[in-house]
C-alpha cells in the first residue's frame, strides 16, 4: 500500500495556495456525476453530482430524507447507485462492496455503529482484518497497532476495553480508530457529534484539522448549523434528492445554508414565547436517585413556563427526567405534583395524573417500529373513554382523533396505517410527541426532543413547546443544544455531576453564563484545591 | 431474458402474483402449490369429504396455534405447550374418572369438574411461564422449555405412563365426535375460541398491548402499559388453549394420555411462522396463523394419500418451514429496500 506523495506533511504550500492550479493537488480527488438511485418506485437521488477534493471538509447537508445518506452509502460501497459514475483521481472506479471501497481508500463512519459489543477494543478494530500468522491470531502485534492508532489519533480509550462498557464518545473514538486502520484517502463521517460532549466535540475537530492537514478528505454530514462553520471549507446541499449548490462554508450565512435547504425562505427560527408563569406544578426536592447519577436536586417547574435542564451529556440531567416518571428508582428525596407529595412513580400512574415524558431515543424507547402510526399516536391513551370502554377499543374514535391528532403535528406523509419505521426522523419525532398530546397535561418533560431532526422539523417541534407554554402546561424542556436552551427557557438550571449547579433567569440566561457553568468541570480540582487551601 | 422479468409492468398476472406475495407472504403461494400438487397425484385429494376431513383435522393444530401466536406476538414463545395438553388430558380424566368411581350417575358432575381441573392445568403452566418470564426476566426459551420438562414429568408421574380410560360417553359425544348445530364438535369450539381471541386481539386494549409489547417493550412501559402484567397474561392464554385443545384431543381419543401432544409445538410455531407472524415479536395475523394451521393440516393429509413414509414427512415439513422463514426473509429485505432513508 504506496501512499502517494500528495498525502505526507512535507509539502504543505503545494496543496494549500495552488486552489487555482489546473492541476495537481487541485484536481478532485473523488468526483461523482449524475448519480441516481431508486428504491421500489422511490427516486432518493436524482442525478446528484458531488466533487470532493484533497485535504478538504465537505459537509454534506439536508433534510431527513434529502438523499444524504443514499450518497455516502454509494461511496461507502454499500449501495450500488442505478445511474451515473465515480471517479477516484480522474479514474473510473466502481465500488462493489464496503470493503472494496476500504480497499480503493474510501471508509465511512455511520451514525449507527458497527461496534461488536462483547468484544474489546483492540478486538472491534481489528474486525474482519485480522492479523495472523498462519491460522493463528497475530494479537501481539494487533494489540501493539491497535495502540499506535489509538495514540495516534490522540483518543484517551484502553485497547483492552470491551466496548459495552465504554462511553458513546468512546465507542464513536473506536469506530474511527477502525476507520483509519486501512489510511483511507477519504473518511466519511456520519453525524459524527450527535453524541458527543462539548469536550469530545473539540477533541473530534483537532482530530478533524489533522488529518485534513495529512491530506485526507472528509464527507461530513451534520444537522448542526453551527458546526459546519467551525469545521467545513465547502457544503454541498442536497434537496429530494437533488443536487441544489455547493458553497463556501467560510462565506455562507446560517440563514442562507437553511433556505437552500428547505428551499423557501425561513421565518424566525425560535418562537417568541411570553411566560406567564402560574402555581408550581412540578417540586422535586433533594432527589437522590438509586444508582447516584442524580444526587441531592431540588427544582421546581410551574405552569406556562419552560424550564430548561442544561448541562453536558452525561451529567445526569437525562436521570433527573426519568425519576420523576418513574423509570430510574430513588434512594431518597421526593417528587410533588400539583403540591401533592408522590407516593406511586410510575409511567402508567404518571400518564393519568398528566404527567407526561418523552424519551430522547425514540427508537429504542418512543415508537413501536413496525407497527402502525395510528397505533403508535393512541397507544399511551388507550386508557381514555374517548378510545375505550370497559377494555374494548372504540376503533373508530381511535382513528378519527390520531389522524387529527398527527395532522396537528403536522407527520408527512399522513398515513395512519404505516409503519412509523416508513418516516424520516423528523417525522417519527412528530409521531412520537403526537402520542402524549391526545392527554390533558399539567407536566410535559421532553428529553432532547430535537435530536437527529432536520431544521424543519426543529422548527415545528418549537413551536409545539410555545404552544405548550401557552397552554399553560409546565414544560421542563432537557437538552444538550445550548441555542434551544438559550431560546426557549423561562428559567435554566445547570446539571453538573448529577447536582444542580447554577440556576438563571431571564437576561441571566446568556451563552457565556451557561458556558461558564457548564465549564467548571474542568476546574473542578482547581475548586478542590482552592477550598482546601 | 432477465431483461423481461425485471419488468413488472409486462405481465398483469406476474405483477398480482408479486403483489399477493409482497403483501401476504409466501402462505398462498404455497396452498395453492400444494392443492394442484396433490390433485394430480391423487384424485381423493379435491374430494369434499377429504376436504372437510382436513377441516376437522386442523382445529387441533389451529387452537394452539393461536394460543403460540400471541406468545410470539410479545416476541417470546412458549415450548411447553405439548406438555400441557398432556398434563391436561392427564389430570382431566383422572378427575373425571375418580367422581365417576365414586357416583357412576355424576356424568355431569364428572365432566364439569373435569373441565375445570382441565383449563386449570393451563391457568396454572401458563401462570408459572409468565411469571418466570415477565417478573424474573427469564428468556422464554429457556422458561418454557424448563416447563415442558417439569410439565410432561408431572403427568408421567401422576399417570405412571399409562393411558386413563373410562371417559364418560356424553364428554366423548359432546366435544369428540358429535355434532353441535351440525357442525363437528372441535370444530365448533375452534371457532368459538377463533371469535374470541380476533375480538381480543383486534378490539381490546389487552390485544393491542401484546403487539405493542412485542413491538418495543420499553416504548409500551414508557407509555404506561403494565407490561408484566399483560406478559403474565399472554402465557396464560397460551396456556389456557393449550389446555382446551388438550382436552378436546383427549374427548376424540377416548383416553388421558400423556404422551399428547408433543410434534404440535413445533407444528404451531410453523403454522405462525408461515403464517407471517413474526418471530421477533409485534406482527401478525389470526386469520393467516388459521391458514397456516390449515395448510400444514393439509400437506399431512395430502403426504398420507399419496402414501409417503412418516419418516419422509417429518422431512418435508421441517423443509418447508425453514423454506418459509427464508422466502419470507428475503421478501422482508425486498421490502426494506423501498423504504427512503
Amino acid at each position: 500500500m504506496s501512499e502517494s506523495s500528495g498525502l505526507s506533511t512535507d509539502d504543505p504550500t503545494g496543496a494549500a495556495a495552488s486552489t487555482h492550479a489546473a492541476s495537481g493537488a487541485d484536481e478532485a480527488l473523488l468526483q461523482v456525476s449524475g448519480i441516481g438511485k431508486n428504491y421500489g418506485g422511490v427516486r432518493a437521488l436524482d442525478f446528484v453530482d458531488f466533487e470532493l477534493r484533497r485535504g478538504e471538509v465537505h459537509v454534506l447537508f439536508g433534510e431527513n430524507g434529502a438523499g444524504k445518506s443514499t450518497l455516502i452509502n454509494i461511496l461507502a460501497g454499500a449501495v450500488r447507485p442505478d445511474q451515473g459514475a465515480i471517479s477516484l483521481n480522474g479514474r473510473q472506479v466502481s465500488l462493489e462492496s464496503v470493503h472494496d471501497a476500504r480497499r480503493q481508500g474510501i471508509a465511512a463512519v455511520f451514525q449507527e455503529f458497527s461496534l461488536a459489543a462483547e468484544l474489546t477494543v483492540e478486538q472491534n478494530i481489528f474486525l474482519g482484518a485480522e492479523r495472523t500468522t498462519g491460522i493463528v491470531l497475530d494479537k501481539r502485534s494487533m494489540r501493539k497497532a491497535a495502540i499506535e492508532i489509538v495514540n495516534r489519533l490522540g483518543f484517551d480509550i484502553p485497547a483492552k476495553a470491551q466496548v459495552s462498557t465504554l462511553s458513546r464518545a468512546q465507542q464513536q473514538m473506536t469506530e474511527i480508530a477502525k476507520a483509519m486502520l486501512t489510511d483511507p484517502k477519504i473518511l466519511i463521517l456520519d453525524e459524527p457529534t450527535s453524541s458527543l460532549t462539548e469536550r469530545e466535540v473539540n477533541q473530534l475537530f483537532e482530530l478533524i484539522t489533522t488529518l485534513q492537514r495529512s491530506g485526507v478528505a472528509i464527507i461530513y454530514i451534520t444537522h448542526r448549523v453551527a458546526e459546519i462553520q467551525q469545521v467545513g471549507d465547502r457544503i454541498t446541499v442536497l434537496r429530494d434528492g437533488r443536487y441544489i449548490d455547493t458553497v463556501d462554508a467560510k462565506s455562507t450565512s446560517q440563514q442562507q445554508l437553511v433556505e437552500l435547504m428547505i428551499g423557501r425562505p425561513l421565518g424566525d427560527f425560535f418562537p417568541e414565547v411570553s411566560f406567564n408563569p402560574g402555581e408550581v406544578r412540578l417540586a422535586i426536592k433533594d432527589l437522590t436517585t438509586r444508582d447516584g447519577r442524580v444526587r441531592d436536586v431540588s427544582l421546581d417547574v410551574r405552569g406556562g413556563e419552560i424550564v430548561g435542564l442544561a448541562g453536558l451529556v452525561g451529567c445526569g440531567k437525562s436521570e433527573i427526567g426519568r425519576a420523576c416518571f418513574g423509570i430510574e428508582p430513588i434512594a431518597s428525596g421526593s417528587v410533588e405534583f400539583m403540591g401533592e407529595r408522590l407516593r406511586r412513580l410510575d409511567p402508567s400512574t404518571n400518564l393519568a395524573r398528566g404527567l407526561s415524558y418523552v424519551p430522547p431515543d425514540r427508537r429504542r424507547e418512543g415508537l413501536l417500529l413496525d407497527r402502525p402510526t395510528r397505533e403508535n399516536v393512541s397507544l399511551a391513551s388507550l386508557d381514555l373513554s374517548t378510545m375505550s370502554m370497559n377494555s374494548v377499543l372504540r376503533r373508530g374514535a381511535e382513528r378519527d382523533v390520531t389522524r387529527e391528532l398527527a395532522e396537528r403535528m403536522r407527520v408527512t406523509p399522513l398515513a395512519m396505517e404505516k409503519e412509523a419505521n416508513t418516516y424520516s426522523g423528523g417525522n417519527q419525532q412528530k409521531i412520537l410527541l403526537s402520542k402524549y398530546i391526545a392527554r390533558e397535561n399539567k407536566v410535559f418533560i421532553l428529553d432532547e426532543p430535537t435530536v437527529g431532526v432536520d431544521v424543519a422539523a426543529k422548527t415545528e417541534v418549537y413551536e409545539f413547546l410555545k404552544a405548550l407554554a401557552d397552554e399553560g402546561v409546565a414544560v421542563v424542556l432537557i437538552s444538550s443544544e445550548l441555542p434551544e436552551i438559550l431560546n426557549l427557557s423561562n428559567r435554566v438550571y445547570v446539571i453538573h455531576n448529577g447536582s444542580v449547579r447554577a440556576h438563571f433567569e431571564g437576561d441571566q440566561i446568556t451563552e457565556e453564563n451557561l458556558l461558564n457553568a457548564f465549564f467548571a468541570e474542568g476546574v473542578e480540582g482547581l475548586n478542590v484545591a482552592a477550598k482546601n487551601a | 431474458m432477465t431483461d423481461i422479468a425485471e419488468k413488472p409492468a409486462g405481465n398483469p398476472i406476474v405483477a398480482a402474483a408479486r403483489a399477493v406475495f409482497m403483501n401476504m407472504g409466501i402462505l398462498p403461494v404455497l396452498l395453492v402449490a400444494s392443492v394442484i400438487f396433490f390433485a394430480l397425484m391423487e384424485e381423493r385429494f379435491l374430494d369434499g369429504r377429504n376436504l372437510f376431513n382436513v377441516v376437522r383435522q386442523t382445529t387441533y393444530l389451529a387452537i394452539v396455534s393461536m394460543g403460540q401466536m400471541v406468545c410470539l406476538l410479545t416476541a417470546g414463545f412458549d415450548l411447553s405447550i405439548g406438555s400441557t395438553m398432556a398434563l391436561t388430558s392427564v389430570v382431566s380424566a383422572l378427575v373425571m374418572v375418580s367422581v365417576l368411581a365414586g357416583s357412576p350417575e355424576a356424568f355431569t358432575l364428572a365432566i364439569t369438574l373435569g373441565l375445570i381441573a382441565g383449563i386449570g392445568v393451563g391457568v396454572i403452566v401458563g401462570s408459572i411461564n409468565g411469571i418466570g418470564v415477565a417478573v424474573f426476566n427469564v428468556p422464554p426459551f429457556m422458561m418454557t422449555l424448563g416447563m415442558l420438562s417439569v410439565v410432561v414429568g408431572v403427568a408421567l408421574t401422576i399417570s405412571g405412563g399409562v393411558p386413563i380410560y373410562g371417559l364418560p360417553k356424553v364428554f366423548k359425544e359432546v366435544f369428540g365426535y358429535g355434532r353441535i348445530i351440525d357442525i363437528p364438535a372441535p370444530l365448533f369450539y375452534t371457532v368459538g375460541l377463533f371469535v374470541a381471541l380476533f375480538f381480543i386481539l383486534n378490539w381490546t386494549k389487552m390485544g393491542r398491548y401484546f403487539y405493542a409489547i412485542g413491538s418495543n417493550r420499553r416504548a409500551a412501559r414508557l407509555s404506561g402499559v403494565k407490561t408484566r402484567k399483560h406478559l403474565l397474561f399472554a402465557y396464560i392464554i397460551c396456556g389456557v388453549l393449550a389446555s382446551c385443545c388438550g382436552l378436546l384431543l383427549m374427548a376424540r381419543t377416548g383416553t388421558g394420555e400423556s404422551t399428547i401432544g408433543q410434534p404440535l409445538v413445533l407444528q404451531s410455531v410453523a403454522a405462525c411462522v408461515i403464517g407471517g407472524v413474526s418471530l421477533f415479536g409485534g406482527i401478525g395475523r389470526i386469520e393467516n396463523v388459521i391458514l397456516g394451521a390449515f395448510f400444514i393440516t393439509l400437506l399431512t393429509n395430502g403426504m398420507n394419500l399419496i402414501r409417503m413414509e412418516s419418516y419422509v414427512q417429518q422431512i418435508v415439513l421441517g423443509s418447508v418451514l425453514i423454506l418459509a422463514i427464508v422466502v419470507d426473509q428475503v421478501r422482508l429485505r425486498y421490502m426494506g429496500q423501498l423504504r427512503v432513508d
